[in-house]
């Protein structure tokens, strides 16, 4: 901190330190809060430049491609703007898989939420030292990169793997689950928890043991606690990791191509066919389009619901 | 009428954790409709008995009984019993009303029901016009008495207070005290109070217990505490006292360590080592040789004048112990000063002798 003759800040009302000598006059504060507010933009600079050149301007090139022409060639001409690709969205291919898509990122989100709420609650509730082991515990999985783990799953998962051979010793036959929708579910799953427990825990570990006790005190039973005050006072944890889950596995690709065997299960690979397979540029936009304004529409609702805290 | 039954009856009581011993084979009874105190130093196991009665801690051993019901091992949902807690414990993110309304709405109580007894306890406790505040809109007395209406309003038969007064300060404190003691008698419910605040303790209850180290020490009427203290411990923790080291060499006579013998009525044998207290306040100072015939005294040397504003202490030594006599201050009181020499006496009956 540096000793230039910053103006206090001056809040309205009495209680100012030394507002006899310095009387905050009107222009004197319009000036305090113009400093203010050049000092807020040159120190958040750096972040609008970021966001310009890697989110503004590739959204801005994407929603130009997803209204141009794709021509006979493979190729996209950016002339003869029309709004084609939109409405192949409603074809039924691309609406089936949008649709699983979303049913696949929902139930994710579902599944990790009723997983990670216990644990994180008990987390919570240890003493810190087991706390921030547990803690690393949850984290050690980013240790190894993303797609060795999914191809780990894929051989846990192969008709070979312990889980075949699992559900044979448990006298449910010899399950094969890869390459299909709950392959990729408990892959999505296995791969987003931690950004579910996380927030949770942090939400948890923030409400006060009393509030528990005082609810059992005034004849609340466990399960009554749970939903009056424990369940609305971690809201905002919920929240948060339920966006944090359901974002990345509405647009996951990685694990529905290793997990899924390629078939376009989720919108994250059609998108990539269509780029890269289908050469049909308009409509690989227009679907990143629309993912992402899911993605951004469920970001807002979550801000506006208050989640201030991740 | 109040019962016959006591309203809380703790047997050789005992809870661990691990290795500590937070509550060591306490036995107490709690009679209905009496404003009890628990005092006690820092970490002695108020908080863990209060916590215990209210079914938030289960003992490790022994006996708990609520108007003769075994209450040991039930679930704090479902005993008779409500806490006002240490830090008050509101719900944030419910108004104040309906902070008060929780423990109705979960005994199902009906609708009807709910709404006129909560309003009654807002009034109860002067919060009306405050009912949609949340928590944290309310100062720290103001939350306080939204938690003693949430605990009042479910009519609970035994009212449990962690130092409920513990936040705030001086001047409200002392006004807390008063309005809590005069709601205890208009809604008549046995109220359990914990407190380190002796001064607390001794202007409220009716009876008082006073603990250290998870024990029981003893149990009494403030002034029975105060005058007659049982133990070393509980002397020195209540107010201030002398206390003087030593040994009863016959009947109601004491010799101190430093060879004096003072008169201090017990019915101690004689070879028993004690300490005899003696309050600040109960022992007077006169010109050498000037004391009145029927009070024990002894002579000495006024070491230390201390003024305390509305009263002096004067620290008076002989054979290098010393006795702190408190004179008040008043118009033509006692000129003596650092230096003088002086006796000090005391009605023998003001004493008391504790075994060690
Ligand atoms: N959950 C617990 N686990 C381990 N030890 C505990 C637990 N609760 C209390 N103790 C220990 O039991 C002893 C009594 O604690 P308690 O909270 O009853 O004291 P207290 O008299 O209320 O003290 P204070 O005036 O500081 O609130 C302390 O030594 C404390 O460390
Ligand atoms: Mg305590």
């Amino acid at each position: 901190m540096t000793l230039t003759a910053v103006p206090p800040p001056s809040g309205p009302g009495p209680g100012g330190a030394g507002a006899a000598l310095l009387e905050a006059t009107p222009e004197f504060e319009r000036a305090a809060a113009r400093a203010d507010s050049r000092r807020g933009f040159l120190l958040s600079l750096p972040a609008y430049v970021y966001l310009l050149l890697f989110f503004a301007i590739p959204f801005g090139i994407v929603v130009i491609y997803s209204v141009a022409t794709r021509n006979t060639i493979g190729g996209t001409d950016l002339a003869g703007w029309n709004l084609d690709s939109y409405r192949r969205l409603a074809e039924p291919i691309v609406r089936d898989i949008l649709f699983r898509s979303l049913w696949i990122a929902v139930l994710t989100t579902l599944i990790c939420l009723v997983v990670a709420y216990p644990f994180s609650y008990f987390i919570a509730t240890r003493t810190p030292t087991v706390r921030n082991i547990m803690l690393v515990f949850v984290m050690i999985p980013f240790w190894t990169n993303f797609l060795v783990r999914n191809y780990a799953w894929r051989v846990i998962l192969g008709s070979d793997g312990p889980f075949a051979a699992v559900t044979e010793a448990l006298g449910l036959g010899r399950q094969e689950i890869l390459f299909t929708h709950s392959a990729v579910i408990l892959g999505l799953v296995y791969g987003f928890l931690p950004f579910m427990v996380l927030p949770l825990y942090a939400a948890i570990e923030r409400i006060d043991g009393s509030l528990i006790e005082a609810g059992r005190d005034l004849y609340a039973s466990g399960a009554q606690t749970f939903r009056r005050v424990l369940l609305p006072l971690s809201m905002p944890g919920v929240l948060a990791g339920s966006i944090l889950v359901f974002v990345p596995s509405l647009g996951a690709y990685v694990t529905p191509q290793i997990l899924g065997g390629g078939k376009s299960t989720m919108l994250g690979s059609y998108i990539v066919v269509q780029f890269l397979t289908a050469r049909n540029w308009p409509l690989g936009a227009s679907l990143s389009f629309v993912l992402m304004t899911v993605m951004l529409t469920a970001t807002l609702i979550y801000f506006r619901a208050g989640g201030r805290n991740l | 009428m109040p019962s016959a039954v006591p309203a809380v009856g703790l047997h050789q009581i005992t809870k661990r954790f691990g290795d500590v011993i937070a509550v060591d084979s306490v036995d107490l009874e709690i009679a209905d409709g009496e404003f009890f105190a628990l005092l006690g130093p820092s970490g002695c196991g108020k908080t863990t008995t209060l916590r215990l009665i209210a079914g938030l801690e289960f003992p490790t051993t022994g006996s708990l009984r609520i108007f003769g019901d075994e209450v040991g091992t039930l679930p704090p949902n479902r005993r008779p019993v409500n806490t006002v807690f240490q830090n008050y414990a509101l719900f944030p993110h419910m108004t104040a009303e309906e902070n008060v309304a929780f423990g109705l709405r979960m005994r199902k109580i009906p609708k009807a029901e709910v709404e006129p007894r909560v309003r009654d306890a807002i009034a109860l406790v002067h919060m009306e016009g405050m009912e949609q505040r949340r928590p944290d809109q309310l100062s720290g007395g103001q939350q306080q008495r939204v938690a003693l209406a949430r605990a009042l309003v479910n009519s609970p038969k035994v009212l449990l207070l962690d130092e409920p007064l513990g936040a705030l300060d001086l001047k409200l404190r002392e006004a807390m005290q008063l309005e809590l003691k005069a709601l205890q008698r208009e809604v008549g419910i046995t109220f359990v109070f914990v407190t380190h605040d002796q001064g607390e303790a001794l202007a409220m209850s009716d009876r008082i217990g006073v603990m250290d180290g998870g024990r029981l020490l003893q149990v009494g009427a403030p002034e029975e505490i105060y005058a007659r203290p049982t133990n070393r411990f509980v002397a020195d923790f209540i107010g201030h006292a002398n206390l003087l080291d030593g040994m009863v060499t016959g009947p109601d006579r004491v010799t101190l360590t430093n060879g004096v013998t003072i008169a201090a009525p017990s019915d101690i044998q004689p070879g028993g080592r004690v300490t005899v207290s003696l309050r600040p306040e109960q022992a007077f100072l006169h010109r050498q040789g000037g004391a009145p015939e029927h009070h024990a005294s002894v002579d000495g040397q006024v070491e230390q004048v201390t003024y305390l504003g509305n009263a002096l202490i004067y620290r008076v030594s002989f054979q290098w112990m010393h006795i702190d006599v408190r004179e008040e201050n008043r118009p033509g009181g006692a000129s003596v000063g650092a230096g003088d020499d002086v006796t000090v006496s005391w009605e023998p009956s003001s004493v008391a002798v504790v075994q060690d």
